[in-house]
């Protein structure tokens, strides 16, 4: 790779621009995209490559191209500095997510309780419109306060976020639910939000609650389908 | 966050280090690490990232040192039969194809 492909790709990068860097396997020629002219073929596996945040090869008149995508990181956002979002904020980005959390309530967002994360004092609308979720973007709101949820998930519906959990009980969110059907969702929409929020670990403990939320995370956004039994596990099952 | 391989690899060009790059662009069976992963190596050892759980990455940082005095890349072909890879630490049995090249 030549120096200046590096620091290229190295800026689109910090740009947080999706980039993808095309190898000729024979030779080690390099192409950045988008940016650079490049055959159709190629292009195409390289936008289906950055989609799919999958490395993939292509042949092309008999010669193998390697498409490698580097994609922005994914991001959290997380309504509420709660005891959860605490645990919450150091595991996210282990899992390739940066977090941003969002609370207009100065005592709660401070940089002691939540030492290296973006905080947001601003109110969830307004925070929310500005950092416009994308598909890249998974949002659960954990203030248990209708005045600073609402507002966000409003906004997180009308987006294109992979993710939208809500912390609350089913009773909690059946009234949830009436609320944003006033605002104007419908089923479908309203069908998108995870509540309660997490699998169902039988999580206990504020690091218990993170960690069902992680899982759930990464479950929508792998496509997992939950509830299926992994080949094999049954016979792991001690027998009553 | 994970590691940031290109950054890394650019931090030791930066200090006057000779650095390459291997990425795994194929992977068959059950191999450890995805195509995409990524090793950075220097002339003077050093190692950051992985391609495998750690069964290739001594033949890869050889290859990646061919590559640097060279200046050309090359592509390695690992194919690791389930008893080799059992006995150096790897129980996969995966196969996988790894890009080296030079940072020139």
């Amino acid at each position: 790779m030549r120096a200046e492909t590096l620091a290229r790709l190295q800026a689109e990068r910090a740009a947080k621009r999706p980039v993808a860097l095309l190898t000729r396997l024979a030779d080690g020629a390099q192409h950045l995209f988008p940016g650079e002219g490049v055959p159709a073929a190629l292009a195409e596996a390289a936008v289906a490559a950055l989609d799919a945040d999958a490395a993939r090869s292509l042949t092309l008149e008999g010669e193998t191209w390697f498409i490698h995508p580097y994609t922005p990181p994914l991001r959290l956002l997380v309504i509420g500095a709660a005891h959860i979002t605490q645990a919450l904020a150091p595991m996210a980005p282990a899992l390739g997510f940066a977090v941003t959390v969002i609370d207009p309530r100065r005592a709660f967002a401070t940089e002691e309780r939540l030492p290296g994360v973006t905080l947001i004092d601003a109110w969830p609308d307004d925070a929310m419109a500005e950092l416009a979720p994308d598909t890249r973007t998974a949002v659960v709101t954990l203030t248990h306060d209708p005045k600073l949820d609402d507002p966000a998930l409003d906004i997180a519906l009308r987006s294109g976020a992979f993710y939208i959990g809500a912390l609350g009980s089913r009773r909690t969110h059946a009234k949830r639910i009436a609320r944003l059907a006033e605002l104007g969702h419908g089923p479908e929409a309203i069908a998108r939000i995870h509540a309660p929020v997490g699998l169902d670990i039988r999580a206990v403990t504020a690091s218990e609650i993170a960690l069902s939320i992680m899982a759930e995370i990464v479950a929508a956004r792998r496509g997992a389908v939950l509830g299926e039994v992994r080949p094999g596990a049954m016979a792991a099952k001690v027998p009553a | 966050m994970t590691e940031d391989i290109l950054a890394i690899a650019g931090a030791w060009r930066d200090a006057g280090e000779q650095v390459a790059l291997a990425t795994v662009v194929e992977t068959w069976g059950s191999s450890p690490r995805p195509a995409g992963s990524q090793l950075a190596v220097t002339m003077s050892g050093k190692l950051a990232g992985s391609v495998s759980g750690g069964c290739i990455e001594g033949a890869v940082a050889d290859a990646a040192k061919v590559a640097m005095n060279s200046g050309a890349p090359a592509l390695l072909d690992f194919g690791i039969s389930d008893e080799r890879a059992w006995e150096v630490g790897l129980s996969c049995g995966g196969k996988l194809k790894v890009f080296v090249e030079p940072i020139a």
